[in-house]
């Protein structure tokens, strides 16, 4: 049995509640284990984005709760919530992910620096990062110098260096043409190997869903289906 | 990393943020400049009118001012001049037993102001010697008058002449005497041109019977904004006997005139303040408008909303800074060049001046109050304008603006 990292219960999200109820998202339960790299598919419109806030402890859920690593982050407010999200969840956007007056290097390291980690170990983990991300070579570039791949590989790093619970990432590649898009799965399948980080991510992109070790289908709100996890990762992580 | 973020945010729209600082660094020049120079002026007209004859506090027996008779001069006791002399911002002392006499010549004769005084003290607080035109300045021991120019025309006489003056002195005695014509003076005012004539104050109080006694003591002092506070001190130490009287008391019009204008200052660089307000108001409307979905996005990775507002203010703060500090350093030089080279004005308004025995100049005044209250005010402006953005932050929610 593997160790829980995100699980959420009975979730739903309803808008314009008083007038025609919309259901965003319509009890939903769902479970990560810690190594999983899950996609969420679904049209536009099923409520994706939704699912992916509430989890992030972004938006409040209207019933149900999210528990991450065994806290319910459904009752965290304010700064209490921010700071878990600090500390416990990586973010990647799908655009505008990066800081623009900040470089590469100052990108990746700026929620160490927030967590107020020792210099040393910021330094080394920023360094190993560049190269992961293969971006030795851009790290005093600000954002604008870099491409939308580039951008979106810096905004992977920077989620990932502090080593959170897990890493959401909306619609990543969204903005990305198939090969730059195709690179960043391979990166994001990698470091999910390499450093057993659980992924979860939506998509529309039918190559980038190939990638995925587990695919959640929503529509309208509901989980429509949910394909197994491949056991894959145990094997060759522990090969590493 | 906050200053890092500060720093590099002001540089982001950098023609903005330099008009921005421009704009803050014309205002509080030019703030700096007018009020340095409202002050200059003001303390160019406070001297020269102080300068002309009242000094800038008098001391009389209680009630003189109201009722200008000899009768309510008073003994000077020994220790008032040595309590004044203790006093490091009183520069002059000047005596004065003043009355209304008949001065006249053979069969002419016309009513004066006669002015008992020391001749030394009085040519430091009025530069009497200089109003000279002709003959010499009169001494201590001489029983001899200066004469003004419009009484000597009258009178026909001029230097070395001898005329008559007639009056009544202390306690209603008969006061006549001759003296001897030393020098012709000219005085600015065509009112004192007209009536005024000095006399040592030691032949005068002969003269007038009144051994030992003045009507008024004139103070010169270093620097008339300390006028208010010398009085006040003087006041304390003697004012149970005498009035001490600063000359906003002494010349009202004056001192109403100076205070309409300061006011009409306050109005016209309120206005100032508040167009540059508006202007630093546009600069970070625009800037939290820009910037609202990185807003939303770090504060979804994480930051602390308190750690966002500290970097906009800091930004706010940074600009106003820079065109505050870069406003003084351009005043500076300006402010100081036009002390001590004042403007000279030409034409009518140097004839109207120089009418009334002004210089047509004005010299600034440097104050470094000016400069500290003019910066202190633009700052409180911005930290005012500052907290926009802050507000703004507080009520953000990163989802919605985040969403495309
Ligand atoms: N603030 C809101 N007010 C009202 N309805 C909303 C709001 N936000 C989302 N919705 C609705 O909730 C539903 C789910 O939206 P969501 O953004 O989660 O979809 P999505 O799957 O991410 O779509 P896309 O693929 O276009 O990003 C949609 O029907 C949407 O119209
Ligand atoms: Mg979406």
């Amino acid at each position: 049995m593997r160790e829980t990292v995100i699980d959420a219960h009975n979730l739903s999200k309803i808008y314009d509640e008083k007038t025609i109820p919309v259901y965003a998202l319509n009890k939903v339960h769902l479970h990560i284990s810690r190594g999983e790299f899950t996609a969420i598919k679904g049209p536009s419109g099923s409520g994706k984005t939704t699912l992916l806030n509430m989890i992030g402890g972004l938006d409040i859920p209207s019933e149900g709760f999210v528990e991450i690593n065994g806290t319910n982050i459904t009752n965290l407010k304010g700064n209490e919530l921010i700071d878990f999200r600090l500390n416990n969840i990586g973010f990647v956007f799908q655009s505008y992910n990066l800081i623009p007056v900040l470089t590469a290097k100052e990108n990746i390291e700026f929620i160490m620096l927030l967590q107020k980690r020792p210099k040393k170990e910021t330094d080394q983990r920023v360094l190993e990062l560049l190269k992961q991300i293969g971006l030795e070579d851009k790290v005093n570039k600000r954002p604008r110098e870099l491409s939308g791949g580039q951008q979106q590989r810096v905004a992977v790093a920077r989620a990932l260096a502090p080593k959170p619970q897990f890493i959401l990432a909306d619609e990543p590649t969204a903005n990305l043409d198939s090969v730059s898009a195709e690179k960043l799965l391979d990166m994001m399948l990698k470091l999910n190997q390499e450093e057993n980080m659980t992924f979860v991510f939506s998509t529309h992109d039918e190559r980038v869903i190939n990638r995925a070790r587990r695919v959640i289908t929503l529509e309208d709100g509901k989980i429509v289906s949910d394909t197994a996890p491949t056991p894959v990762t145990q094997e060759q992580t522990e090969t590493k | 990393m906050i200053l890092k973020l500060i720093w590099r945010n002001l540089w982001r729209n950098s023609r903005r943020t330099l008009i921005t600082v421009a704009s803050i660094a014309f205002a509080v020049l030019f703030a700096i400049l007018m009020k340095s120079f409202q002050n200059g002026v003001f303390k160019n007209l406070i001297k020269n009118v102080v300068g002309y004859y009242s000094g800038y506090v008098q001391i009389h027996q209680k009630g003189y001012w109201d009722e200008q008779v000899l009768d309510n001069s008073f003994v000077v006791e020994s220790s008032l001049i040595p309590q004044l002399q203790q006093n490091a911002n009183i520069k002059v002392i000047v005596p004065r037993l003043e009355t209304f006499v008949l001065a006249s010549k053979g069969n002419t004769s016309k009513g004066c102001l006669l002015v008992g005084t020391d001749p030394v003290n009085e040519n430091k607080l009025t530069h009497l010697k200089d109003k000279l035109i002709k003959g010499s300045y009169f001494e201590n021991n001489e029983e001899a008058v200066l004469l003004a120019e419009g009484m000597a025309k009258r009178l026909e006489v001029s230097v070395n002449d001898t005329i008559v003056l007639f009056g009544q002195g202390f306690h209603g005695v008969m006061a006549a005497g001759k003296y001897k014509i030393k020098g012709i003076i000219h005085l600015a005012a065509p009112a004192m041109n007209d009536s005024f004539v000095y006399l040592p104050l030691g032949a005068t109080q002969y003269f007038l019977g009144a051994e030992n006694r003045l009507t008024s003591i004139s103070l010169g002092i270093d620097d008339s904004k300390n006028t208010n506070a010398i009085a006040k001190k003087v006041k304390s130490r003697i004012g149970q006997k005498y009035e001490v009287m600063p000359w906003q008391e002494l010349m009202p019009e004056i001192s109403n005139h100076i205070k309409a204008d300061s006011f009409s200052f306050y109005v016209f660089s309120g206005i100032l303040y508040i167009i540059i307000g508006f202007g630093l108001f546009g600069t970070v409307l625009m800037m939290t408008a820009e910037r609202k979905y990185e807003f939303g996005m770090l504060i979804a990775i994480g930051m602390k909303k308190s750690k966002l507002e500290l970097v906009l203010l800091g930004e706010t703060l940074f600009i106003t800074l820079f065109g505050v500090i870069l406003g003084i350093v351009l005043s500076l030089p300006l402010v100081i060049y036009l002390k001590e080279n004042p403007i000279r004005f030409g034409g009518q308004m140097a004839k109207a001046y120089e009418q009334f025995g002004f210089e047509a100049l004005f010299p600034t005044d440097f104050d470094p109050n000016i400069f500290i209250t003019q910066s202190l005010i633009v700052l409180a402006m911005a930290v005012l304008i500052g907290l926009y953005p802050l507000w703004h932050v507080s009520g953000l929610d990163p989802v919605k603006t985040m969403k495309k």
